[in-house]
């Protein structure tokens, strides 16, 4: 810990991190890092298809075709089809690919937040503007 | 010998630019935001500069992660608004100006900075919104031309805050070592803290953004000693953007004058900061 964030008030012990196996560990943190990338990279060429109104529409079409077009393995496949947010992120979705999917179905970042912690888009909210989450 | 004129630093949020194409600023949940912008912005309408060098990041829309650069530099005459997927922001294409953009590459690849050149770019919120906090009403074009440089704060390992520092410090040098006798803006963009992903997602660090806020104008190095993992520990792993900053800071004077800051949370998932700094000798 470097003095200038000892000069800090936190109340950090319980977020305490150390290496794993070389990747970096914070809890409650997914680290988008090379090996996750790796994972994620057919998913995350798919999402950013999105990109153009063409493609929108063709996986609006037949979502499972135009997944397998992209080579997805089949529990990322399952996860768009299902909209599982968070197996998207574990199976190595970046979220600001993940998002273009979100926003396709009128999700905002918000509702993400409240997938991701177990809370509805409100109250994910609520906790925003009451300052913010401090902690996993 | 041109020289910066001023830094600016801000977050970027998308629903920043969202808000305000809506004109939505007047509503309670952004007025104080907007509010907070406003004593920076008419100092800048006073202060226009030649040129604006902008430090940000994409956001998987003019890259992919086919190729990922620790930094590049657009080189290209004009770049056009990306469409995010929900068409494109209406807001002026961006005027480059490729030959301050090829001296800067020239001047930082023999300091050992190693750019990717961008010939052909499109930008996203990470650099149209940065130009909006500046510039809320453009009308056909924005200011003055600029000079994108792109950061990969997405994908881990992102540089050192301290290579950014450094890259900065090079990066002054380059804009000193330019010919022609022109004014530069800079712009260190993203952050505060802030977290998208995972179950600590809505993580907001309030007193680290506080200290970060004033320890940018007064001891920039110390923020260059904080590690990858104490930033993505501290502000969150979308926080961790805030090492564009330093490259912003790192282009200036030791000694700046700090003209307005500002602190604003949420911007949707996100703690807001602006900061604005004179680079003219006191």
């Amino acid at each position: 810990m470097t003095a200038v964030l000892t000069a800090i008030p936190t109340e950090g012990t319980s977020m305490s991190t150390h290496e794993t196996g070389g990747r970096l560990n914070v809890p409650g943190t997914p680290i988008f890092d090379g090996q996750t990338s790796r994972r994620g990279l057919r998913l995350n060429k798919m999402l950013m298809s999105f990109r153009s109104a063409d493609n929108r529409e063709r996986f609006s079409a037949d979502e499972a075709a135009y997944c397998a077009e992209f080579g997805l393995a089949p529990e990322q496949t399952q996860a768009v089809l299902d909209r599982d947010w968070t197996a998207m992120i574990d199976l190595g979705g970046s979220i600001f690919y993940v998002y273009k999917l979100a926003m396709m179905d009128g999700r905002s970042m918000q509702y993400l937040g409240g997938v991701f912690t177990g809370m509805t888009e409100e109250e994910f909210q609520a906790e925003l503007r009451a300052g913010g989450r401090r902690d996993g | 010998m041109a020289d910066v004129l001023w830094g600016l630093a801000t977050s970027h949020v998308p629903s920043i630019g969202a808000a305000m194409d809506r004109g939505k600023t007047e509503d309670p949940n952004w007025k104080d935001l907007f509010d907070g912008y406003a004593p920076a912005r008419a100092w800048l309408a006073e202060h226009r500069p030649d040129v604006a060098i902008v430090v940000y990041n994409d956001h998987a829309n003019g890259l992919d992660l086919d190729i990922v650069p620790t930094f590049g530099i657009g080189t290209a005459d004009s770049y056009p608004v990306a469409d995010e997927g929900y068409g494109p922001r209406q807001v002026p294409d961006v005027i480059g100006d490729p030959e301050l953009s090829l001296h800067l590459l020239e001047s930082l690849v023999d300091e050992g900075f190693d750019l990717t050149v961008f010939q052909e770019l499109e930008v996203d919120h990470g650099l149209t919104v940065p130009l909006s906090v500046w510039t809320p009403d453009p009308g056909d074009a924005w200011p003055c031309p600029v000079v994108p440089i792109l950061v990969n704060v997405i994908q881990y390992p992102q540089p050192t805050a301290a290579r950014c520092y450094a890259l900065g410090q090079a990066l002054g040098r380059a804009i000193r070592s330019y010919r022609e006798d022109v004014t530069v803006g800079i712009l260190g963009t993203g952050g505060m803290s802030h977290q998208l992903a995972g179950s600590r997602a809505g993580f907001i660090n309030p007193e680290f953004d506080a200290m970060w806020l004033e320890k940018i104008q007064t001891d920039p190095a110390a923020l260059a000693g904080l590690s990858r993992e104490e930033l993505i520990r501290e502000a969150g792993s979308e926080g961790i953007e805030l090492i564009m900053w330093l490259i912003m800071r790192g282009a200036m004077h030791e000694q700046v004058t700090k003209v307005h800051s500002h602190y604003f949370l949420p911007a949707s998932n996100t703690a807001a900061g602006i900061a604005l700094f004179d680079n003219r000798p006191a």
